[in-house]
């Protein structure tokens, strides 16, 4: 009992984990439609810049906290200043080929800079947010992790339902003719998408780095985890992805505790794969409107 | 005889005359030569290491050849080609070294197999866009890596399986050269065949897809079956071209199959050109010489004391490969075979030009 | 200039694709506070005037290469439609775009992105005022409306944005004739109780020129007729072009029809 709670815990956290890195994902795909191959790599570059700028550069905390967010938000920016604005107007699938192309450019440059080692974080948390329940131990990352899971989840959530902005960024995704015939500044839109998404994926690696080291191939494996997830949870749903992201969570930690650990990170494909098959919309996801 | 020359319009009267591939002798004539250089004086002027450069180039745009089919005419992006190349190359060493079976049925089977292997993760693509096809294949790449490096008992893990001599009518297949005519034979078949099924009902078909799914089905295409037949062609060639490439380097092993080589599948058509048979080909050649000329410098670079330890090729190949993707689809999209008809018809034309 | 013009469009050419010349020297005047009928076939050049107006040219890879267009004598040649609508023309699109995705208020709440965060609750309810279907329908997602109701969301959407000058793209395409009637009642109401001035492209020309007061009249990318509405409605071409009757009032047959080709080059 005690090692089916504390593996449920372990996967409620991860899972919060893989909820929030994917909700850069979602939002990026919720205005602009482009599904972003390079989103493992945004959330490395988070963890890099952190990790930088607190262990080579040793700033405090708050500080690192402050410049990684600032230099996310440009990165997203510059992408899509870069490189998605002179696409505008291709085929889709183009893009998507472009952002295939970020990732490995981006992967590369990362694996030429910090080479395939691990880093490891200090532990920052304050020691308080250890909790103990009787036998059950919850580590203070697990802990920030729900928590700023659920802020995130509040934030975004109501900045896509009631903000005018976050209306904006939709009637985008939905339309860009006609948001655009609205007056709609549809490459600002484009380009905060970036920079917003951008920066909860720098939350998402500074996580990942806390809890595993940052590492580039193990990082931008589970930037390719957000497939499964986004699937479960339907493409454009904010909520959606957190419960993808918890389902995936719940179902690594279990194989890997009571089947085996190899498959820890295949069988989310796996899962992939059939939902793709039985219900291709996700479970949460929108079933395409078309009339002609 | 008459020697036909490109007309200065359209002066075709019936479907007849829009059947030859080559619109003018000129280009009936070149391509002999062309064939004629390629195995009777290419294979005798090359020393072995070009040899071994070409065959490479050759393998890889089959493989080119088949994702465009896939990507460039029916619109459907693959992610998996990688792990597909994969499929095959395990299917015909496991038959090799198991099962003893001959050079050719191994490497035929190895391209059946991966069709059926594909046809798998083309299932999904029935109900849904073509993106969530990307994000099927995605899996299939992830989950084809799993079971290389798992399923020792048939692929023998990570330490990989050396392939016995191969031999094709008695003949032995070990120089460089040997495997050359084989690999090329089989080059220019399946160039041909390539080039004639995106000619016929089911290239305009794919076409259609492409273009628009929608209409293609309200003109009675069934986009579903197309969809399937196209990805199992493409499977096919990935697998068959993954099966030469085992037996031409005689020991595989799970690494080369990664995620990276279907990201190198993918810059070969967007530099070569997407929905262009020969851009394959130019895509592919682009690729090979660059990885080699890029470990050739690395190679370089290491020998320089200062730099002793600091690099490895592949974080540099994978940059160069992302940057190549991006810079291609920002500048050129058509890819090399549209920087190829620019020059072809500026000669054609020249001095003048309009 | 006279102080009263809204819209003062001069000899403009619109390329398409750099090559496909659609317009060839339009010229047009609006006059504030009144409604222009645009007339004419599929292809003379309605939608791209409108376009060339908002600037949705773009997006569609087409160009003003000549001419000038004065909106309140500040030019937008060229400009982009965030610069245009924020000056107060709204385009609503032909064929009655909705974002499928959104609710109807929220689509609504779109045509306030010219002026981002201003209160925007009295116009919602200034839109339910002329539209009271949509009140109904608000909470609901707009892919699933029927074509009237989205031809009133997206008319409504415009008015969210205070438009000045609405361009009007079509309202009438495939829509029942009770409701083209109850919509350009609405678009009438809208022009005469908000002040705004409308040009209505249209090819129901009967319905157009009932609530306009001018009318221009199109063809292969020219204007080759122009005229009070209720001197077009009576003149003996139009009614035999665009409202279909003889100047008799009788139905053509097919041959006179053939002839009629020939005759229009003259107009």
């Amino acid at each position: 009992m005690g090692f089916f709670l504390q593996l449920l815990v372990q996967g409620l956290s991860i899972g919060c984990l893989y909820g929030i890195a994917a909700l850069g994902f979602v939002m990026i795909f919720k205005s602009s439609s482009v599904l972003n191959f390079a989103h493992g790599e945004l959330l490395a570059i988070g963890a890099y810049i952190f990790f930088v700028i607190t262990i080579w550069l040793n700033l405090p905390i708050y500080m690192a906290f402050i410049i990684t967010f600032v230099g996310s938000f440009a990165l997203g920016f510059l992408i899509e200043r870069l490189f998605l604005r002179p696409m505008i107007g291709e085929a889709l699938i183009e893009v998507v080929m472009l952002t295939v192309g970020l990732s490995a450019m981006f992967r590369g440059l990362l694996l030429v800079i910090f080479s395939g080692n691990t880093y490891v974080f200090s532990n920052f948390l304050p020691a308080w947010l250890n909790i103990r329940i009787g036998s059950l131990s919850i580590s203070s990352v697990y802990t920030v992790t729900l928590i700023i899971t659920i802020i995130f989840l509040a934030i975004l959530g109501f900045f896509f339902k009631y903000s005018s902005q976050g209306i904006y960024m939709r009637s985008v995704a939905d339309n860009q003719t006609a948001a655009l015939s609205l007056g709609v500044n549809v490459r600002r839109v484009f380009a905060l998408s970036w920079a917003i998404a951008s920066i909860v994926c720098a939350i998402s690696g500074i996580i990942l780095g806390v809890i595993n080291g940052v590492n580039v191939h193990a990082i931008s494996r589970i930037g390719l985890k957000v497939f499964p997830v986004v699937i479960l949870g339907g493409l454009e749903s904010i909520g959606g992805a957190i419960i993808g992201g918890l389902f995936i969570g719940f179902l690594e930690t279990f194989v890997s505790g009571y089947l085996s650990t190899s498959l820890r990170d295949v069988v989310a494909y796996v899962v992939l794969v059939i939902i793709l098959m039985i219900k291709p919309y996700g479970l949460f996801g929108l079933v395409e409107i078309e009339r002609v | 005889m008459r020697l036909r020359l490109r007309p200065c319009g359209n002066y075709k009267e019936s479907y007849k005359e829009e059947l030859p591939i080559f619109e003018t002798d000129f280009g009936r004539i070149s391509s002999l030569i062309g064939l004629i250089l390629l195995f009777f004086v290419i294979p005798f002027v090359f020393g072995s290491y070009n040899l071994y450069v070409l065959n490479h180039v050759a393998i890889y745009a089959i493989a080119a050849v088949g994702l465009n089919i896939l990507t460039g005419f029916t619109g459907q992006l693959s992610l998996g080609h990688g792990a597909f190349f994969g499929v095959g190359a395990y299917t015909a060493s496991i038959l090799m070294t198991r099962l003893h079976v001959p050079f050719l049925p191994s490497i035929f089977a190895g391209g059946v197999s991966t069709a059926l292997v594909g046809l798998v993760f083309g299932i999904p693509s029935s109900r849904l866009k073509h993106l969530y096809l990307t994000i099927s294949t995605l899996a299939g790449q992830l989950i084809l890596e799993y079971i290389f490096i798992n399923w020792e008992s048939l692929t023998c893990g990570a330490s990989g399986i050396i392939l016995p001599k191969s031999t094709i009518f008695g003949f032995d297949l070990q120089t460089d050269r040997s495997f050359f005519y084989v690999i090329f034979i089989f080059f220019v078949i399946f160039l041909w065949i390539a080039k004639n099924i995106v000619r016929t009902k089911y290239g305009r078909a794919f076409i259609a897809i492409r273009d628009n799914d929608q209409a293609a089905e309200g003109m009675g295409i069934p986009i579903f079956r197309y969809k399937l037949i196209s990805f199992a062609i493409s499977s096919f060639y990935a697998g068959f071209a993954g099966a030469l490439w085992a037996t031409y380097v005689a020991s595989i092993s799970p690494e080369p199959f990664t995620f990276g080589l279907s990201i190198e599948f993918i810059a070969m058509i967007i530099i070569g050109g997407l929905g262009s048979i020969t851009g394959s080909v130019f895509g592919a050649t682009f690729i090979t010489l660059l990885n080699e000329a890029l470990s050739q410098g690395i190679g370089y670079l290491m020998n320089l004391k200062a730099f002793t330890g600091m690099v490895t090729i592949a974080p540099f190949r994978e940059f160069i490969f992302g940057l190549v993707i991006v810079l291609f689809l920002i500048f050129e999209p058509k890819g090399l075979a549209e920087v190829w008809r620019i020059v072809k018809s500026s000669f054609k034309l020249w001095p003048f030009s309009y | 200039m006279e102080n009263n013009t809204c819209l003062l469009i001069n000899n403009i050419s619109v390329v398409y694709h750099d090559v496909i010349q659609v317009l060839k020297g339009v010229s047009l005047e609006v006059k504030k506070g009144e409604i222009f009928s645009l007339l004419g076939s599929n292809g003379a050049g309605k939608t791209t005037t409108l376009r060339a107006v908002s600037g949705l040219l773009k997006p569609e890879n087409g160009k003003v290469t000549e001419g000038s267009i004065l909106f309140e004598e500040k030019s937008l040649h060229n400009q982009p439609p965030e610069y245009i609508t924020r000056l107060g023309i709204i385009q609503v699109l032909e064929g009655r775009v909705p974002f499928k995705y959104l609710t109807v208020e929220e689509n609504l709440r779109v045509g306030t992105a010219t002026r981002w965060g201003k209160p925007y609750r009295e116009d919602l309810d200034l839109v339910y005022h002329y539209f009271p279907r949509l009140k109904q329908l608000r909470n609901g997602l707009a892919g699933y409306l029927s074509g009237g109701e989205l031809q009133m969301l997206v008319i409504g959407r415009a008015l969210m944005a205070h438009p000045r000058l609405l361009l009007l793209d079509e309202p009438s395409l495939g829509l029942a004739p009770f409701l083209v009637k109850e919509i350009f009642d609405i678009v009438k109401r809208i022009n005469e109780e908000q002040g705004t001035t409308i040009i209505l492209v249209e090819q129901n020309a009967n319905m157009a020129l009932n609530i306009a007061t001018y009318g221009y009249v199109m063809e292969n990318g020219k204007i080759v007729m122009e005229g009070k509405a209720k001197d077009l409605k009576e003149n003996p071409d139009v009614k035999e072009f665009y409202l279909g009757t003889t100047a008799k009032g009788v139905v053509k047959s097919y041959n006179e029809v053939k002839a009629y080709r020939r005759r229009k080059r003259w107009l």
